[in-house]
């Protein structure tokens, strides 16, 4: 087995909200999760909006926001990941690709958001390189974002990990807005990163797309982890424990039976989850 | 009933690029065509245009050989949007969105609707901002099927969802267009879940 | 998804002040109506008294009370502050929404009477109104009230062309809602946390205008106990040594003014549902 790149223990993310009049209080969007990445290896965590899987790649990289709190332990590389080392180490061995598009600075040419201000001419090369390996002519550099289409942005948010030597790379939604072709051709350059020996985090609300990319799965609901197998096993929902993941397996529009009663039948599978989970 | 769409043609405000540069297409409404499309294709746009919330800067687009703004009041060809929490007032409760459709308050209908897409009614007294988006979702695709819809289109309707409300819409829907004999556009990331739901498949391009 | 609860400090916080302040406003407004008579009751024994503790803001040249004075004066201020800037915000709210029942014309008419209301020099246009309705209380609400709906009109027209593009307002327009629902079941509530916050900031514009007019001598007759007439005859007797006939009044005017001020801001803030851990 490789070596552990990341590891989550116990983690819990709560936030202080004020509810109604003077009520105030700890949401707990994550609870109790723990989760492991090895080098080489593409983990991918499911869940769909307000599962918490945007705040786990968050708590990771140590951006949580001011109302924020954490509980558990992440390792990185053998040693805990406090806020100081995450901040240390993001954009060197620790990258992220958001999920937003408006994380790179529109004021700025691209290249200079890859690269920084002043590239050393082995840096440009690089750059060159790296932009050519993902399909952009060298040009690209000096565009402005809003200049370019959603799918080169994804592409170029990617390559800004690619242009060091990452460790762990976390991906956070880099698909909704791309057309499957796109999606395809991004899930490719993550498993190039994964060949190279990087760990890839891939949170997603597409466990379709998930299976196709990642070696194991992990399922996300309310805030808690309901199954975490390898994607192989996904293909017969029998190996499943989770009633929530076989349900979500029967779902998937390629098991759908197009001339029977129903397309599927799910049961009454969200109101146990609502009631079990709270949402 | 029958839309067509002809020859239709569209750019926004004063822009330079095309959207849509003479496209056609016809639906009847005993069937459920899915769109496909390049990206950039203008789908969206498309279907703006079939349910008269835009018009075409040439072309026409006809239900039952009318134009389709002839018809004034409840417009026949309703249509769901990607983002629910767009598609309703953040500041009313949400039985006022089931109350915008098109049935007596009373109706039978209207209740087996609400029941069938799985609207708790506990979910009535509160603000968009209090639910799911795939709750959210089941109140706009309830206000379209009012009685007089006669062609449902849907745009992305579940792509922000997650699948087991995917397949719950959906499996609502298509049940709801068999029986009432209302015709369907849709428009959809996944080919699969097109093939699964679709009479017919049209390619654009 | 597990919560904890506890009572919120800082909203808590708010609250009390936004109560205290309201409390304050309101004994103003009580005792200026119920000190009328002392108000205006002439002792020439007492005349041009200092502060002191029977008389805490000193007596005039003929002997009235200035404590009693300046409170009516403030009651009366706050009074149509209240009156004119509800008729006020009421001309801007019906503007906003005829604006947008009413069609294309009728909107950019309004947009015109706006840039028009706003355009003239608001003293001006005060004194004008307020000179031509007779003066006196009718002339000042008069005057006050319709110069001080155009800012928020526009504000509230803004928010309309906006929400005229929304995606639940177009919807609604499918579904064959016609212009009157929109507007009163989709824009109305849209509107109304602009609206109060409006009204708000209003009554201290309102009640600075009627006492600057007042003071000019366009506003109330000059025996009533306002703010702005206090002001006006303290300035014959402040080259005499007299301060405290303008200090008081005018610290306790501001004071008036500030927290109204106050409460209109926290108004916007707890109204705002963006301020959800604030």
């Amino acid at each position: 087995m490789e070596k552990e790149i990341l590891g989550i223990e116990h983690l819990s993310v709560s936030f202080i909200q004020y509810g109604k009049g003077l009520t105030k209080r700890w949401l707990y969007a994550v609870e109790d999760l723990s989760l492991l990445v090895h080098a080489g290896e593409i983990v991918a965590v499911v869940g769909s909006s307000g599962s918490g899987k945007s705040l786990l790649a968050h708590a990771v990289m140590g951006l949580l926001p001011y109302n924020g709190r954490m509980e558990g332990k992440i390792w990185f590389d053998g040693e805990p990941l406090t806020q100081k080392r995450a901040a240390k180490l993001r954009g060197r061995e620790l990258f992220l690709v958001p999920q937003n598009v408006s994380y790179l600075d529109p004021l700025m040419r691209v290249g200079e958001q890859v690269m920084g201000k002043r590239p050393s001419p082995s840096l440009r090369d690089t750059c060159r390189k790296v932009f050519a390996g993902y399909g952009l002519d060298a040009q690209v550099g000096e565009k402005y974002p809003f200049q370019l289409s959603g799918g080169m942005i994804r592409r170029i948010l990617i390559s800004t990990a690619v242009m060091g030597t990452p460790k762990l790379v976390i991906a956070d939604e880099p698909t909704p807005g791309l057309h499957p072709e796109a999606a395809r051709r991004v899930m490719g350059h993550f498993k190039e990163l994964a060949a190279a020996g990087a760990g890839v985090l891939l949170i997603t609300h597409d466990l379709e797309l998930a299976l196709m990319t990642a070696d194991r799965v992990a399922v996300l609901y309310g805030g808690r982890m309901i199954e975490e197998a390898p994607a192989s096993v996904f293909t017969d929902e029998t190996n499943l424990t989770h009633a929530y993941t076989r349900a979500l397996c029967r779902s998937m529009p390629k098991n759908w039976d197009a001339d029977g009663e129903r397309l599927c039948d799910t049961g009454d599978i969200l109101l146990y989850m609502r009631k079990e989970y709270g949402r | 009933m029958r839309l067509e769409a002809r020859e239709v043609s569209f750019r926004y405000g004063d822009g330079k690029r095309k959207v849509l540069d003479r496209v056609s297409l016809t639906v009847e409404s005993e069937e459920r065509i899915g769109l496909i499309a390049p990206s950039g294709f203008g789908k969206t746009t498309l279907l703006k245009l079939l349910a008269g919330y835009e018009r075409p800067n040439s072309g026409e687009v006809l239900l039952d050989g009318r134009p389709l703004t002839a018809y004034k009041g409840y417009c026949p060809v309703q249509m769901v949007w990607q983002h629910p929490e767009l598609s309703v007032n953040p500041r009313r409760r949400l039985k006022t969105v089931l109350l915008e459709a098109d049935w007596e308050k009373e109706a039978k209908d209207r209740a087996r609707i609400e029941k069938e897409l799985g609207i708790l009614e506990e979910w009535k007294e509160r603000y968009p901002a209090e639910v799911s988006g795939g709750e959210l979702q089941r109140f706009c695709i309830a206000r379209a099927l009012g009685q007089r819809t006669r062609i449902f289109l849907a745009d992305e309707i579940t792509t922000m969802l997650d699948l087991v409300t995917q397949g719950e819409l959906w499996n609502f829907l298509l049940g709801e267009l068999k029986r009432r004999r209302i015709g369907l556009v849709a428009v959809s990331h996944s080919p699969e879940l097109l093939e699964k739901v679709c009479s017919r498949i049209v390619r654009l391009d | 998804m597990r919560e904890t609860q506890k009572r919120g400090g800082r909203r808590l916080a708010m609250l009390l002040l936004l109560a205290f302040t309201v409390v304050f406003l309101g004994a103003v407004v009580w005792l200026g109506d119920a000190w009328q008579g002392t108000a205006l009751a002439t002792d020439f024994t007492r005349k041009n008294l200092s502060p002191c503790l029977t008389y805490p803001f000193g007596t005039d040249w003929m002997g009235r009370d200035m404590f009693a004075r300046t409170v009516a004066g403030l009651s009366m201020s706050i009074r149509i502050g209240l009156l004119t800037a509800c008729i006020s915000a009421g001309i801007a709210f019906l503007m906003g929404l005829m604006a947008a029942v009413m069609g294309r014309f009728a909107d950019g008419m309004i947009g015109i009477l706006i840039d028009l209301v706003l355009g003239i020099p608001h003293m001006l246009l005060l004194i004008l109104i307020s000179f031509a309705c007779g003066r006196g209380f009718f002339g000042v609400v008069a005057g006050v009230s319709l110069t001080h709906w155009a800012s928020l009109a526009r504000l509230l027209r803004g928010e309309v062309l906006q929400l005229k593009e929304s995606q639940y307002i177009k919807i609604a327009e499918r579904l064959g809602k016609g212009r009157l629902y929109v507007a009163f079941w989709h824009m109305a509530p849209n509107l109304l946390a602009q609206f109060v916050t409006g009204l708000v900031l209003l009554f201290p514009h309102a009640i600075l205008h009627e006492a600057s007019i007042t003071f000019l001598g366009f506003g109330l007759s000059p025996e009533q106990p306002a703010v702005g007439n206090i002001l006006s005859e303290s300035m014959q007797y402040l080259v005499t040594g007299k301060w405290w006939l303008a200090l008081f009044p005018g610290l306790l005017l501001v004071l008036v003014v500030l927290l109204f001020h106050y409460i209109g801001q926290a108004a916007c803030r707890l109204i705002d549902p963006g301020s959800t851990h604030e």
